[in-house]
């Protein structure tokens, strides 16, 4: 056992904390874009796959790392663009907004919302 | 440490806190896309800083080079092709698939590592053999359980609980050949046996998914999903990486409590769906009340008569919705509804799809505004004051035999469907659901059952509310 095992455990068992913690919050609603946001995240192995790249040195080296780099970066590119695309999705009010009523105070309340949130969306 | 070395390594901290932040921005709809900039921002940044370490290091070849750029742009291209094509049903194939590569990916790092430590004279030392099997193991079961998955999702292999005459038995010597191998790799570094592990690991996969019916996946593809970040994780102790091990841990916590929320709508323990054979309908199941009351049958105009006049009404959509391809039929009629005042919201079982939340993306999809989107613990009470409960391809979640106890789905937490004024059913036959037992929902006095498909009911109905309000 040595030291660099130990705090690696330590930072894993941190995160899975952290993990829980944060995820825990996340509603319902979002259940399938955060799947698909923590698929993105696992898509960091790309990392491994350039490490492993980098130091093959013969034609099964390459082949594995061809691969892994090919299986990553599919992970990776897709996962953070199929999780925009979602999220581009949840509307707060249907757009374009209906045309019809817009008399009620608590349309009013949640079109306003809406647009404030729009200019970051 | 060098001063390069401390940058990098800070860059790589800075990317972690990046995913935890982006995690914690999808706890509400409306900053959940900055949260997927910022951990998209966290990737770029740990994959430039990798770049760094590989340009600094300048031990690459040539061919590592290309090998390394053909790979990502090959897969980078079929993932982003991957994801702007696919169709919002078919979003469970899709992670399943990423996470199948990610689980693979890990493992071809684990393999490659283990190929490279055994070459040495000294062979490796115990602690990296270890973490790197268990990123050779999780990271093949990964994968080929994933594809699995994926190919009964998408329909290519049969979505019914697939088991012969000693499957079990072939799954489970699967698990003791990889493990023994893998207790004497630990002790005796081969390469050959390596292969045994890898084989052994990926039919351990495929048998452990195939016996899970089509209505369990929701726990499976979750299942699978912390599968990878654990292989993900493992990666990161084999090659040294804290930003992999962080990642893989938040993945992994993600997959567990998913996996443990969606076991728990289904009211089954893990172990019961991994033993499979749910949904098979072979009996097991306790006797229930048999379609013994009067089954209502109702027309269109009657339909929309009831929905026109109502005052609140509440859309239970199910699986079946998605199926028929009615999201964008329902959304209408919800919006024609609207338009007359009438207050709609939809109720979301937490299983009302094939993986977490996948209903609420199909309504998003249809232009269905989030806040009425409901989940099961808010709408429930709400619906003793909705004057039509409308259900459309939803079953056994809205079964009330649910409450008591001997039946197959007992405990299950349901819709509280039946507490509404009036309650309409679109559905094709009396078919039952996956669990196999009938819906005593439909023999309910208040139940109007509306029968044909999702899509041209809804169309119907639409048109009958539009003519019936002129």
């Amino acid at each position: 056992m040595t030291t660099a095992l130990l705090t690696d455990i330590t930072i894993f068992v941190l995160a899975l904390l952290v993990g829980f913690e944060v995820i825990s919050k996340v509603p319902a609603t979002l259940h399938t874009p955060l799947m698909s946001a923590a698929n993105s995240i696992h898509g960091i192995i790309f990392v491994g796959a350039m490490l492993i790249a980098a130091t093959a040195n013969n034609a099964l080296g390459y082949v594995l790392a061809f691969v892994a780099a090919a299986f990553a970066a599919m992970n990776v590119v897709g996962g953070y663009v199929v999780t925009g695309r979602m999220l581009k999705m949840f509307r707060r009010r249907t757009v374009p907004p209906p045309a019809s009523q817009p008399g009620q105070a608590a349309a009013d309340g949640q079109t306003a919302a809406a647009n404030g949130s729009g200019s970051r969306a | 440490m060098s001063t390069f070395d401390w940058i990098i390594q800070l860059v790589y901290v800075a990317a972690a806190s990046c995913f935890v932040l982006g995690l914690h921005l999808m706890n509400t709809p409306a900053t959940a896309r900055r949260g997927n900039q910022l951990s998209t921002g966290g990737m770029v940044a740990a994959i430039a800083a990798t770049l760094a370490i590989i340009i600094h290091a300048g031990t690459i070849s040539a061919t590592g080079w290309i090998v390394m750029l053909a790979g990502g742009l090959i897969g980078g291209g079929a993932g982003l092709y991957a994801a702007r094509t696919v169709q919002m049903t078919a979003m469970p194939q899709l992670v399943s698939i990423f996470n199948a590569v990610g689980g693979g990916a890990a493992a071809l790092v684990a393999i490659h590592d283990y190929i490279n430590l055994a070459g040495r004279a000294a062979g490796p030392a115990e602690s990296i053999t270890i973490t790197t099997l268990l990123d050779v193991l999780i990271g093949a079961v990964t994968f080929s359980g994933s594809i699995i998955a994926a190919g009964k999702l998408q329909g290519v292999i049969s979505a019914a609980p697939v088991t012969f005459p000693g499957s079990r038995v072939v799954n489970m010597s699967a698990a003791a050949i990889a493990a023994a191998a893998s207790v004497y790799l630990i002790i005796t570094p081969s390469v050959p046996m390596l292969l045994v592990v890898i084989v052994a690991a990926l039919a351990f996969g495929v048998t452990m998914v195939m016996p899970i019916g089509g209505a369990d996946m929701p726990v499976v593809i979750s299942l699978l999903n912390a599968f990878t970040g654990t292989a993900v994780a493992m990666a990161g102790f084999v090659i040294g990486n804290w930003a992999l091990i962080i990642a893989g841990a938040l993945v992994g916590a993600s997959g567990g409590i998913l996996t443990k929320l969606m076991a728990d709508a289904m009211n089954r323990s893990l172990r019961n769906i991994m033993i499979g054979g749910f949904g098979t309908g072979d009996g097991g199941a306790a006797a229930v009340v048999g379609p013994g009351g009067d089954v209502r049958s109702i027309a269109a105009d009657d339909a929309a008569i009831q929905l026109a006049y109502a005052q609140k009404v509440i859309i239970v959509p199910g699986y079946g919705l998605a199926a028929a391809q009615a999201q964008h039929a329902v959304a209408e009629l919800a919006g024609v509804l609207e338009e007359r005042g009438i207050e709609v919201s939809y109720a979301i079982h937490p299983v009302a799809g094939r993986m977490p939340g996948h209903m609420n993306v199909l309504l998003a999809e249809a232009n269905v505004p989030y806040p009425l989107l409901k989940e099961m613990d808010e709408i429930n009470p709400e619906f003793a004051r909705a004057d039509v409960a409308l259900v459309i391809g939803a079953n056994d979640v809205t079964n009330p035999a649910a409450r008591r106890a001997g039946t197959a789905i007992s405990g299950m937490p349901i819709l509280d469907v039946d507490h509404a004024k009036s309650i309409i059913v679109i559905k094709r036959s009396m078919a039952s659901g996956y669990a196999g037992i009938d819906n005593e929902l439909y023999v309910n006095p208040k139940t109007s059952m509306f029968f044909g498909d999702a899509k041209t009911a809804l169309t119907e109905l639409t048109a009958a509310v539009k003519t019936l309000v002129g």
